[in-house]
């Protein structure tokens, strides 16, 4: 720890100072104590860091968090019309009584802090490797601090189809609550689920969440973050594809004064399928980064990356993609777009986009773009006598649609859609 | 129906006026005929009376059924009974066309007091009509516009003044772009809404589409002002002769 600048020492020892490891950690233990020496070595995220040029780390690595108010209302919550197994977690802390019984066909579902401490089990050799994997090429010691600290979380395990989506519920009901979730979800051969996650979780939730996928595997994965304005987050979603495997995760966040989601993707086996989206819109102070990582590292492979920012009173997105196809990856087919529509000229949009390609035989594509409402596109719209607000929001739907329509389901679909009509609605008077 | 009086209009941006004084009176029950040589303010006519950003009006009036049109935002005139069909219409990628035709009917409805229409009425609506276009289902999917070829962004625009029902119809060179048997498409379409209480102005280049769309009365624009009223075989002599001798009697 004694390489780091000073500042960045500094900082990281006062972060630690103020965690405590959890008492019986069980098996969990050699994983936590690797990550924690992670944490020491790469020391935590710092405003010079060249990965956090466009986000500013402090809030999150700071020891306190920063105080969230709790934000009430009488709607109703995402998913709601969902058949879905509920799991409910409380300012980062299981609550059994708000949940579902967990019984699921061809899906176990055990809490972490419970299972950490039985003799054998499955997740062991997953707790903490895939974020140990994803520390490479470039450092996420937010996630390797999670490994070391998480006091909570779920291990899936997924043998068949699970017939209904494994539902995560993040409640936040204490205004300085700190949560670090950690989840393991190993499907598979053939296996295939679908997790929801929605709320905001806590004042300040940093949740990591490993995926690992054996051949012809399926996972989906659709994200709500929003409500609690003042709420901070860091969150990794970590995968590693077998061979045939499908993964498919979409996130949408409203509000929020800092969000910084990763996904590191890994597709190892051949013909493989790797999709992830985002739609963000902010106001005001919000300020979102989506920083993706895939890495193709088998043949014939398709990756997708597909985000989408609506932006306005001077709200802030980032977006930091990267597709790498290492040698040998040959006919891999890489797709990413990053945009942006501001809706007032205070807002911005700030993204790096980055392709390396080591393999000959690829076919890699990658655009980002900043624009406004398109005028002429409203005038039409006025012009047939749709009023210019919703006239508006039609364009802003259509200009998100693409991120949308990576949600497979027609039913999920529908609850995203409904919830960014009711942002725009909301806010066009 | 529609009332035109020595209207000025100029650029927004620039120091240049394109109406120098227009006068026009389009009654009910009529098809009145605009045509001209480039330039002459054809099309920032249509703009104006439609509500485009862009244009100052310096001087005079436009009223519909006496309502100050100049006053009302695009979509009241819209809801008021105009309705301009496009030139260039516009491609709107992500939105699903019935989507657009449906949210357009149903606003407009709303702002006339009426009840909206329900997912079934509006579908029978459109299919009888869009059949009648030779617009098939698949292209009521497509987002609008989008990926349409000239013709059938035309026939599209037909499609939106037929499901709107406007009383006052002003189509910006809709014949432009078209081959014949597509204008004949548009025509018959433009010519099944000819009815009592409907007006028609059609913005023109050349005589053809007239053929198609019998006009009552034929004006001659040059230089930001009619230069000539008359009557259809005013179009035929515009066909023989070209415009120069019109421009030189302004």
């Amino acid at each position: 720890m004694s390489a780091l600048p000073k500042a960045k020492l500094d900082a990281t020892q006062a972060r630690l100072a103020a965690l405590s490891a959890p008492e019986a950690p069980g098996w969990t233990g050699p994983a936590r104590n690797a990550a924690l020496e992670r944490v020491e070595t790469l020391g935590l995220p710092a405003p010079r860091d060249e990965y956090w040029r466009f986000t500013r780390p402090a809030s999150l690595v700071q020891a306190e968090a920063p105080a969230a108010e709790v934000y009430t209302s009488s709607d109703t919550p995402i998913f709601d019309g969902i058949d879905r197994v509920k799991l409910v977690f409380v300012d980062g802390v299981f609550d059994a009584g708000a949940s579902d019984d967990p019984a699921l066909a061809g899906v176990t579902i055990e809490r972490l802090q419970a299972a950490q401490t039985t003799d054998i089990h499955w997740a062991r050799d997953l707790y903490g490797t895939l974020e140990a994997r994803g520390q490479t090429p470039v450092a996420r010691p937010l996630a390797a601090l999670n490994t070391a600290f998480a006091t909570d979380g779920v291990l899936i395990h997924v043998t068949g189809r699970a017939e209904r989506p494994v539902s995560l519920i993040y409640l936040h009901e204490s205004e300085t609550s700190d949560a670090y979730l950690h989840h393991v979800v190993k499907l598979e051969a053939g296996a295939e689920m679908t997790l929801l996650e929605n709320g905001p979780g806590a004042a300040r939730m940093n949740m990591v969440m490993e995926v690992e996928l054996a051949d012809r595997a399926a996972f989906h994965h659709v994200r709500a973050q929003g409500r609690d304005h003042q709420r901070r987050a860091a969150t990794h979603v970590f995968a590693r594809l077998g061979s045939e495997s499908t993964f498919k995760s979409f996130t949408v966040t409203m509000n929020g004064v800092m969000t910084r989601n990763e996904c590191v993707l890994e597709l190892t086996g051949d013909n493989a399928t790797a999709h992830v989206a985002g739609a963000a819109l902010g106001d005001g102070d919000f300020h979102h980064d989506d920083t993706v990582f895939v890495t193709h590292d088998a043949v014939n492979c398709e990756s997708r990356q597909v985000f989408k920012k609506v932006l306005r009173n001077g709200a802030t997105g980032v977006f930091q993609g990267k597709i790498l196809v290492k040698p040998g990856a040959q006919k891999t087919d890489g797709y990413q777009i990053s945009q942006s529509l501001l809706l007032d000229g205070d807002s911005q949009f700030l993204a790096k986009p980055e392709l390396e390609i080591y393999a000959d035989d690829v076919a890699c594509s990658h655009g980002s773009t900043s624009g406004a409402i398109d005028e002429t596109g409203l005038f039409y719209l006025r012009s047939r006598g749709i009023p210019e607000g919703p006239a508006t929001d039609l364009l802003t739907l259509a200009f998100l649609a693409e991120a949308v329509q990576e949600i497979e389901d027609g039913a999920l679909q529908e609850e995203v859609l409904d919830r960014l009509r009711g942002w725009l609605e909301r806010r066009r008077h | 129906m529609l009332e035109i009086k020595n209207l000025h209009v100029k650029l927004e941006e620039e120091d240049k006026q394109i109406l120098k004084g227009v006068d026009l009176t389009v009654e009910a029950g009529k098809v009145h005929a605009i045509m001209g040589p480039n330039g002459s303010g054809k099309s920032t006519l249509s703009y104006v009376l439609s509500g485009r950003d862009g244009y100052e009006v310096t001087e005079g009036a436009a009223t519909l059924d006496g309502t100050d049109l100049l006053e009302l935002e695009p979509e009241e005139r819209a809801a008021a009974g105009l309705f301009l069909a496009f030139q260039y219409p516009v491609e709107i990628p992500g939105v699903g066309n019935m989507t657009f035709l449906r949210t357009a009917v149903n606003a407009q409805r709303k702002a006339r007091g009426q009840d909206e229409l329900s997912a079934t009425e509006f579908l029978k609506v459109i299919r009888e009509k869009a059949k009648a276009l030779k617009i098939d289902a698949e292209m009521l999917k497509r987002p609008v516009n989008v990926g349409f070829s000239g013709g059938e962004k035309k026939r599209n625009e037909i499609l939106q003044m037929a499901m709107l029902e406007p009383k006052m119809c002003i189509l910006d060179e809709t014949d432009s772009g078209l081959d014949v048997d597509a204008m004949k498409l548009v025509a018959d379409g433009v010519n099944a809404l000819r009815d009592e209480g409907r007006a028609f102005l059609v913005i023109t280049h050349y005589q053809r589409l007239l053929d198609h769309i019998k006009p009552d009365v034929v004006h001659i624009m040059s230089d930001g002002r009619i230069v000539k009223t008359g009557g259809p075989e005013l179009a035929l002599e515009v066909e023989t002769n070209g415009y120069a001798d019109f421009l030189e009697e302004a």
